[in-house]
Formats: C-alpha cells, structure tokens, sequence
C-alpha cells in the first residue's frame, strides 16, 4: 500500500479544517475543546488536535490529508506533520489582513522543514470583502513561481483544483530534476 | 474584490507598495479616528491626496508654497469661484504670476505633505475602491510611489514596529525582478546607496551593516524600506545552513528529506482528481 501525505497548514480560522472535510472520505479527526482565548472567540469549536483526512485512491494507494493545529502554541507538532509529506497546502483567509503577518510567518517555517512544492489557496473568495489572490500575492510577498489560488474550502470542486495544482507543481519538479 | 482593512495589520507603507506594484487606479480612503485622508492613484503612480482639515484649492497650495503671497491667495480665492484649479492654474500662468513648474511643484509638494503623516498612523480603517477617481477637476500630478515610500520609511521612528518586521538580521538580499524599476530613478540616500552597492545573495544584512559601520537600527530602516518599495527580497543567504524554524521545541534538521513518491503515483492522484 502506497502511502501519500499533503500538510494543509495556515493560521487559526483560515479554512484547514473545511478544506480537508470537504474531501475526506473520513470524518476529519478533530478534538473539540472549548476556546481558551478571547481572540479565538472568531468560531464557535477549534481543534486542538491535528486534522486528519483521508481519500482512497485505489487499493493500493492512498492519500493522507494532515492540518495543523491552528492556535500557534501548538506549533511544536508542526515539524512531526512534515515530515514525509509530498507538499503543502498554506490556506489563507482573504477576509482577514490580521492573518496575514502569521499565514507569512508559517509559510517561511514550512519552507525550511523541506524542499517540497507548495501551494497557496486564498480562502473564502465567495465573499465580498475578500481581498484578490494577485493582491494577497503582493501583500505576502508571495514569489510568482508559487501558485496563489482562489478557494472556497467548503466546495469540492475548489478544493479539488487546489490539490491537482500542487501535484502539478509536484510533477514539475520532477521534470526538473530529471 | 475589496482591498479593506486597517492599519494594525497592514500598514501604510504595504498599502502603497500594493497599489504600487499592481498598479492599482482608484481612490485609498484612511480613517482614523476623526481624521479622513483619501489618496487617488492611476496606474500605481500616487496623482492626488487630501487630509481632512487641509485647504485643498490651488491658491492655498501656491500660497504655502511661496509662490504668492496671502493677500494674492485671498483674493484670487475670492474671485475664482466659478473657476476649478486647472483653469485657475491657467489662468495665473497666462498673466505671469506663476509659472507651469510653479504649480506643479506646489501641488506635488502639497500631495506629498498629506501622505507623509499617514505613514506615522498606527490605527485606521481603509478602503480602496477600484476606478473611483473623484477630484476631477483638480490639478493632479502623477508620482512615483517607490520614492515616496522610501521617505515615509525614513520617517518611521518605531524601533519596536522595525524589529517586528525585520527580527533576523542573518537573512541576504538580492534584487527584486522587476524590469520596469530603473535604479536611476529611485532618490537613494548615501546611506541606502552604500547598502545597495553590497546587495549581494552572499552577504547577509548582518554582514552589510558591520562594513558599512551601521547599527541594528540604521541598516533595518534602510533595508525596510528597501523591501516595503518592492526593490529589493529577502532570501537565505548562499552556502547557509537551513535555519531552524521558529516556535519550534526541537531543533528541526536542516535538511527534511523528500518522500521517495514515484512519478507514476503522482499521475495516478492526478488522474483521480481530474475525473
């Protein structure tokens, strides 16, 4: 069996958790604890343990979906999710330019764990006060070889795109190297 | 798509570096507390700004420019009212009280005098709405963002926000890729030159500032600014170890190896994503 593993990570309340529920074939392995902090009082229920997904694609391989926790204390878990993993996924809530400096400051830890692709997915573009992906790209600094996508975390087909365009990037990679 | 938010989290300097690189037309209206400033930009370049309070005609611009004195300002004031600044400029022009550079200088001067305080605002709620551009009958006068924000920079004075933005100073700088930035035309200090002459991916901001004599403060205000007017990028400096990451309570390795994942397993995922 051929065990495949993409890390969704990005700040508290970005969408990782959504993300990975929308495609799971699994209930996401979550823990609900209630919020410690008056500023993680933005949603109702946080995990505080990893997220976990998972989709079958064939019997012999499957793909493992693995969100970090999203309140920064738990960043020492962080290091454990990356190992092994084929690329990252760095959800961005577009509503939010408070996340932003955080979803910066992440993004820069990942890219040290390990010379893997990655993807960048703008979160929440069906709303109105989303900022654009082009100018998120601008205001994280964001390189152009990277792919700064637009998502909705809570719809398939969003969520689908964004993985088939890490593994492009994956498959590009490759070609590199070869 | 909303460009909105305030300035606790994204400040004046990387809003201008926003519009400045995507070359954003349209007006960028600040809120902070009972003081409105609304700034027109076309095409990325900076062409009107006002703050609330400031007298915006073009007598008052000339007036505190020096270019005429208050009794002209007054009266011209009293006279032009059914005139807007474009044909009051021409008209001052035609009968020789002011010439054309008179009142473009003044009216640059004017603009860049209502900007400069927003970057020293530290609260404020912003929006930016695409293709507005009111103030059409004023004198506008398009300038270019990079050199604005370099002289806002110059006149932060928050060495806390500075350490925020730049806490490493073993990173090393290269060039930003941008063919439409002529280094000519950006107004450097000496300062900024003699860091410019050693951006170099060998040499990390540490390194610059030992050569260069320059403190943890001076070398991170200059290369903030560097950074915010989008001249110049971060990067690890070459031959340098991974660092390790940060918040983390095990030192990471510096080299994460990558999972032996076949080409073939990669076409298989995407071809089951793909249906």
């Amino acid at each position: 069996m051929q065990v495949v593993k993409i890390v969704v990570t990005g700040p508290f309340s970005a969408g990782k958790t959504e993300f990975i529920q929308c495609i799971s074939e699994i209930d996401v392995v979550s823990t609900e604890r209630k919020i410690s902090r008056p500023e993680e009082r933005v949603k109702n229920q946080t995990t505080v343990a990893m997220d976990f997904g998972r989709i079958s694609v064939a019997d012999d391989l499957v793909l493992y979906l693995f969100g970090t926790p999203g309140q920064r204390r738990f960043d020492f878990m962080w290091e454990i999710l990356a190992e092994g993993m084929l690329g990252f996924v760095v959800m961005l809530d577009s509503v939010r330019p408070e996340t932003f400096r955080e979803a910066r400051s992440i993004l820069d830890t990942f890219r040290a764990y390990a010379p893997v692709p990655y993807v960048v997915a703008a979160n929440k573009q069906d709303l109105e006060d989303a900022w654009s992906p082009e100018d998120l790209r601008i205001a994280l600094r964001i390189p152009r070889d990277v792919k700064v996508l637009p998502c909705v975390a809570n719809n398939r087909d969003s969520v689908q795109q964004v993985l088939l365009e890490l593994l492009f990037s994956v498959l590009e990679l490759m070609d590199e190297e070869e | 798509m909303a460009l909105k938010g305030n300035l606790r989290d994204f400040s004046t300097t990387q809003l201008l570096n926003l519009i400045n690189l995507a070359r954003k037309t349209g007006t960028l209206t600040i809120q902070a507390r009972k003081t409105r400033s609304r700034l027109c930009f076309r095409e990325g370049k900076l062409v009107y700004a006002t703050l609330d309070g400031q007298d915006d005609h073009l007598a008052v611009m000339l007036q505190r420019a020096g270019k005429i004195t208050e009794e002209q300002a007054r009266a011209i004031q009293g006279r032009a009212e059914a005139k807007n600044d474009k044909q009051l400029g021409l008209l001052l022009i035609n009968a020789g009280y002011v010439s054309q550079d008179d009142v473009v200088r003044s009216v640059r001067n004017y603009i860049l005098d209502n900007v400069y305080p927003l970057f020293t605002w530290s609260e404020g709620a912003f929006q930016f709405e695409s293709n507005v551009l009111p103030f059409e009958d004023r004198i506008t006068i398009p300038i270019n963002l990079e050199n604005v924000i370099m002289e806002g920079s110059r006149r932060l004075k928050e060495w806390e926000h500075l350490q925020e933005e730049m806490p490493d100073l073993d990173v090393a700088l290269r060039f930003a890729d941008r063919p439409d930035v002529n280094m000519r035309d950006i107004n450097l200090s000496v300062e900024e030159w003699r860091v410019v002459s050693f951006i170099n991916p060998r040499n990390t901001v540490r390194q610059i500032a030992q050569y260069n004599n320059m403190s943890d403060f001076q070398i991170r205000k200059i290369v903030y600014g560097l950074l915010q007017a989008g001249l110049v990028e971060l990067v690890r400096p070459e031959g340098a170890a991974r660092p390790a990451p940060s918040g983390s309570a095990v030192q990471a390795p510096t080299t994460m190896r990558r999972p032996a994942v076949k080409r073939g397993v990669v076409e298989r995922l995407i071809d089951f994503f793909q249906k």
